[in-house]
């Protein structure tokens, strides 16, 4: 079915079809059409809509549904993301599958809340106290809403980890036309029934261990506490604690290559590179597009995932390029990543905008692009 | 220890528990887990523990021999509300103290009692935060030196059972640990309700607050018993008042949820 609709639909519909069966949320802009569509579809679907008191409520809920055994999910922006850090920790600590939907506008604090921004990529991947990560993956239209949302609830569900929808204002509140499939592939979690093996552990450290779901007499002990392999809480041990926080890293990192995904345009001629994500990568296309015209060749990679990186493709770019420009909506996140991953090969140059929701406009990044390469 | 009544409801292996000699914990516990006997549940199976973070959250994680979930520092209640619309059957207890339930996580008390969200909670009120060190909590009694309150607290404690009841809760009651037949026939009855239903449990803390006193525990669970007096009597300053604070058979969130999403389902 093709459908002429905005990115937050598009997120709320791949939800659905991914398999969400659980929302909790809590209203802000301009992240609430999710929430109300949500509010909308999943009763008929005999899921469950709750509207929570606050965002903390709403990851903590969210948590629970999951250990009963749902898909869960919220939606939300920047001050609603803040709140939920904390619930986002205990996630990844007791290896809870869930989705966040972050759409992004302009921080810090109240900012300007219908305007677009990029500002919560640093949050959004180690906004938790601790040593911890998980899965980021960023859209760049209507379109991929839909695909990366679906993309999430798989990769949450299979690596039981949160993984966070990182949108903007402008993808979220662009309408435009979404292909949407009668059925997309979904992964379940695994579960397991029996404690044959223990729950919170795997020899495979590319694989979660399949959940023991809360309420099925199998008396599990989950906490966020350091726990041992069997969920008992060790306040104190070093052994225990490496060994849980290196198995929930190792597990992020060693599946990078299978979670990593991007756009990559490239050429033998080219002379100027970009790297850039969400609504930005619009404007580069645009960009690239112009710089043709006057007989630029240039190249870009659209990160569609922010978190792991796999460094390739970034490579690759610099070693044909002089330079690479990083356009954000920000005072300058992704080019952290870029200069770490580019090193020597080619010079790293950041261009920022950010306020009123103004967007960074194809010809600013071919000006940049222009003077660099002069 | 195996002979006990407890054992089939205990992981005995991790006994004895590491509450400080003289803990109410193990009052509460000895109370609940007899409600549950004399209500004829052979084991734990039917219920879900969500506890936070505190001494008295490791009632359940990890000592009762059940599904339980320790959660972070004030959301037990949430997650419990998640589990429990997730999974309808499951009778879920949150048992957690007072510095998670009435200080850092009141707002998820006050909503799920609006809510009349189907829990039990049973709030271990300890009047101070225990694990931390002995600092002031908003149950604290007006003019108590805590750790963080050294020259005496300025403060007045929250009556959270009263405002439970105002929020909308279908029950309601506050006994302490010196009350031992009481506070299990009130677990009891709350058991068998629908709908919010919250308990809290006077209970001493040795470690920050008996010691404090200067008298020894037993004194200070006399004290708990002769300074209660129940709900209409007269009141007096420092009495700790106990009782039904909420006793009501309205219908709970729960059945209002079934029933939406019955109608809309077709």
């Amino acid at each position: 079915m093709r459908m002429l609709t905005s990115g937050n639909i598009a997120c709320a519909e791949g939800a659905l079809k991914a398999g969400c069966r659980f929302y909790a949320g809590y209203p802000i802009t301009p992240s609430s059409e999710i929430m109300e569509y949500m509010a909308l579809k999943l009763p008929k679907l005999g899921g469950i809509f709750f509207q929570a008191e606050d965002e903390i409520s709403a990851i903590n809920i969210i948590i629970g549904a999951s250990w009963g055994g749902l898909k869960s999910m919220t939606a939300t922006s920047g001050p609603g993301f803040s709140l939920m850090q904390e619930g986002l920790g205990y996630a990844i600590m007791t290896e809870t599958p869930l989705v966040v939907i972050d759409v992004m506008r302009v921080g810090p604090a109240t900012g300007q809340a219908t305007k677009s921004a990029q500002g919560d990529l640093m949050q959004a991947r180690w906004g938790r106290h601790g040593d911890q990560q998980l899965v980021v993956l960023a859209p760049s239209s209507p379109q991929e809403c839909l695909d990366l949302t679906v993309k999430a609830f798989n990769i949450s569900e299979e690596l039981r980890v949160p993984v966070i929808v990182l949108s903007d204002e402008i993808i979220g509140h662009m309408r435009e036309t979404v292909e949407i499939p009668e059925y997309v592939k979904i992964v379940d979690r695994r579960i397991t029934e029996d404690l044959s093996m223990p729950p919170f552990h795997s020899d495979n450290p590319r694989e979660a261990p399949p959940m023991p779901i809360l309420g099925r007499g199998l008396n599990i002990m989950v906490t966020g506490s350091t726990h041992d392999e069997w969920g008992l809480r060790d306040t104190r041990g070093f052994e225990t604690h490496f060994k849980l926080v290196r198995r929930l890293v190792d597990k992020i990192k060693l599946n990078a290559e299978k979670v990593f995904e991007y756009e990559k345009y490239n050429t033998e001629n080219s002379t100027v590179g970009f790297v850039s994500f969400g609504s930005v990568a619009r404007s580069v296309k645009g960009a690239v597009k112009i710089l043709r015209g006057r007989g630029i060749e240039a190249a870009y990679v659209n990160l569609k995932t922010l978190w792991p990186i796999v460094d390739d493709p970034i490579i690759e770019v610099a070693e044909r390029v002089k330079a690479i420009i990083v356009p954000e909506m920000n005072m300058g996140q992704l080019v952290w990543d870029v200069e770490r991953i580019v090193g020597d090969r080619c010079i790293v140059v950041p261009l920022n905008k950010v306020g009123g929701g103004e967007p960074i406009y194809p010809s600013e990044i071919v000006s940049k692009a222009l003077e660099v390469i002069k | 220890m195996r002979d006990h009544f407890a054992a089939k409801y205990l992981r005995v292996e991790l006994l004895p528990t590491s509450f400080c000699p003289g803990c109410g914990n193990g009052i509460v516990m000895n109370a609940f887990l007899k409600a549950v006997e004399e209500l004829g549940y052979e084991d734990l199976k039917e219920f879900v523990f969500v506890s936070g973070i505190g001494c008295s959250s490791w009632i359940p994680n990890p000592y009762f021999k059940a599904d339980s979930i320790h959660t972070l520092h004030g959301r037990a209640i949430p997650v419990a509300l998640g589990l429990k619309l997730s999974r309808p059957e499951l009778n879920v207890v949150v048992i957690a103290g007072d510095g998670d339930i009435a200080s850092i996580g009141l707002e998820h008390l006050v909503h799920a009692a609006r809510r009349n969200a189907d829990l039990l909670v049973l709030m271990v009120n300890n009047m101070i935060y225990g694990m931390t060190g002995g600092q002031q909590a908003p149950t604290t009694p007006l003019g108590f030196e805590t750790s963080t309150t050294p020259y005496g607290n300025i403060e007045k404690p929250l009556d959270a059972c009263a405002l439970v009841a105002t929020a909308g809760a279908n029950y309601s009651a506050r006994w302490t640990v010196a009350h031992f037949h009481r506070l299990k026939e009130s677990i009891k009855k709350a058991m068998g309700r629908r709908g919010f239903r919250f308990i809290e449990a006077v209970s001493p803390c040795t470690s920050h607050v008996v010691r404090r006193l200067k008298i020894p525990v037993s004194t200070y669970i006399k004290q708990l018993r002769e300074g209660s007096v129940l709900i209409g009597a007269e009141e007096g300053i420092g009495k700790i008042v106990i009782g039904e604070y909420a006793d009501r058979d309205e219908e709970g969130f729960m059945e209002r949820m079934h029933k939406y999403i019955n109608r809309l389902r077709g």
